[in-house]
């Protein structure tokens, strides 16, 4: 457990391998919800925080639960449980006791139930940061640590996102290449600019 | 009659792969169609994977529709979808490790494809089994269809290779096509292709 290693994972969660651009998680609400930057920095707070969230539950669940008890062909099922049940809990809970920050983000976390990047954090970081069922050297600050990389890497791709199309609004452009396709073109520049980052050593 | 009901079931049956292909026209399922689509082999893993799930799922949930409560449903899909994911993980993970290791953690992650979820809520839930049936292996065909649409244009022009066999000798393959940068590109771009199309036949 050193700084570098923290580094490396910051670096590469944020830029090299950003959940986005390069490994294509959560681009449906990428490409829907970026639009205008308002919303598009409330969903990427809400998955930060729900990404946060679950790799502490999930690393949990994985190293107290399913390890010990051979159970971790059932990885997939009680990831996607938990997560949904945790989202439906959080979502209950702030309505009933912060409605503002309930009307900041509450209508985007039940869309982050099915967003692969929550899941896609979980089952990288017990990829990751266990070798043969064991848990490696530091490895819940690892996991933990990716999470909030993992979102951070995903609010920063749709800050930009958003920051781009509301300009391209005012632009002049063909109309079968309207919303959609040209969202990809610009996310495919974007993950070439991000890919500058690749070859970074530690 | 029955000829009506026949051409019912054809119209079923391919409405997934042209009318409402899951990737290009309803763009859901775009996650692990972007993720994969550097070979031809591992389009065509992730489409036959993608489909069994669908498949199965579409039947189980046409099924028990009935018994399931409105309110909790979206929970018991994914379940359902989850079991079947795993069945499709340990079936690869025995029989064919290698692709298993490329597809990687988008094996897991189709339990959150939008694909499969938006069939169940869409079409399963609310049709008999026989259509169901249609509808998933129709759908799953459009969906392999399309990945492979995408991946043999990755393929190469950023390899070169098709099905891993050279096909153009002396060629310099296009090194961003093969990165994920070139995914958004090549999806980008058929979008706005079909859209073309679209616009042009009305």
């Amino acid at each position: 457990m050193d700084a570098g290693q923290f580094l490396s994972i910051f670096i590469s969660a944020v830029f090299i391998y950003n959940v986005i651009l390069s490994r294509f998680l959560g681009l449906c609400s990428f490409i829907a919800i970026s639009k205008e930057t308002k919303p598009a920095l409330s969903m990427g707070l809400a998955v930060m925080f729900v990404t946060t969230m679950s790799s502490i539950i999930t690393w949990v669940i994985y190293r107290y639960l399913l390890i010990p008890f051979g159970l971790t062909y059932l990885r997939t099922i009680s990831f996607i449980l938990v997560i949904a049940a945790f989202v439906q809990l959080v979502e209950m809970f702030i309505r009933k006791f912060a409605p503002p920050l309930y009307k900041f983000f509450g209508i985007y976390l039940p869309l982050i139930t099915v967003n692969c990047a929550v899941l896609g954090v979980a089952v990288l970081n017990s990829d990751m940061f266990f070798v043969n069922n064991k848990a490696v050297a530091g490895s819940f600050s690892y996991s933990v640590f990716q999470g909030i990389c993992v979102g951070i890497g995903y609010t920063l791709a749709m800050f930009l996102m958003s920051g781009i199309r509301e300009r391209l609004e005012l632009c002049n452009v063909p109309k079968s290449m309207k919303d959609f396709p040209l969202g990809f073109v610009i996310a495919s520049l974007m993950g070439l600019a991000f890919m500058g980052f690749n070859g970074f050593k530690f | 009659m029955t000829d009506r009901k026949n051409n019912q079931a054809v119209t079923e049956l391919i409405k997934g792969v042209i009318r409402e292909n899951p990737i290009f026209v309803l763009a859901l399922g775009l996650c692990p169609a972007l993720a994969v689509s550097v070979s031809m082999t591992n389009g065509l893993g992730m489409g036959i994977t993608a489909t069994f799930v669908l498949l199965g799922s579409n039947i189980i949930i046409s099924l028990i529709k009935k018994f399931i409560p409105a309110e909790i449903r979206i929970p018991c899909y994914i379940v359902v979808i989850a079991t079947f994911v795993t069945i499709a993980e340990m079936t690869l993970k025995a029989y064919s490790p290698g692709l298993n290791r490329a597809l990687g953690i988008y094996v897991p992650l189709i339990v959150v494809n939008c694909m499969v979820l938006g069939r169940a809520e869409a079409f399963a839930s609310k049709n008999s089994v026989f259509s169901s049936i249609l509808d998933g292996i129709g759908m799953g065909i459009g969906f392999t269809l399309a990945l492979l649409l995408i991946c043999g244009i990755r393929e190469i022009l950023g390899f070169g290779r098709f099905f891993n066999f050279l096909v153009i000798r002396g060629f310099e393959p296009i090194l961003m096509i093969g990165l994920p940068a070139g995914a958004l590109l090549v999806i980008g771009l058929l979008l706005g292709f079909f859209n073309l199309l679209k616009n042009h036949n009305k």
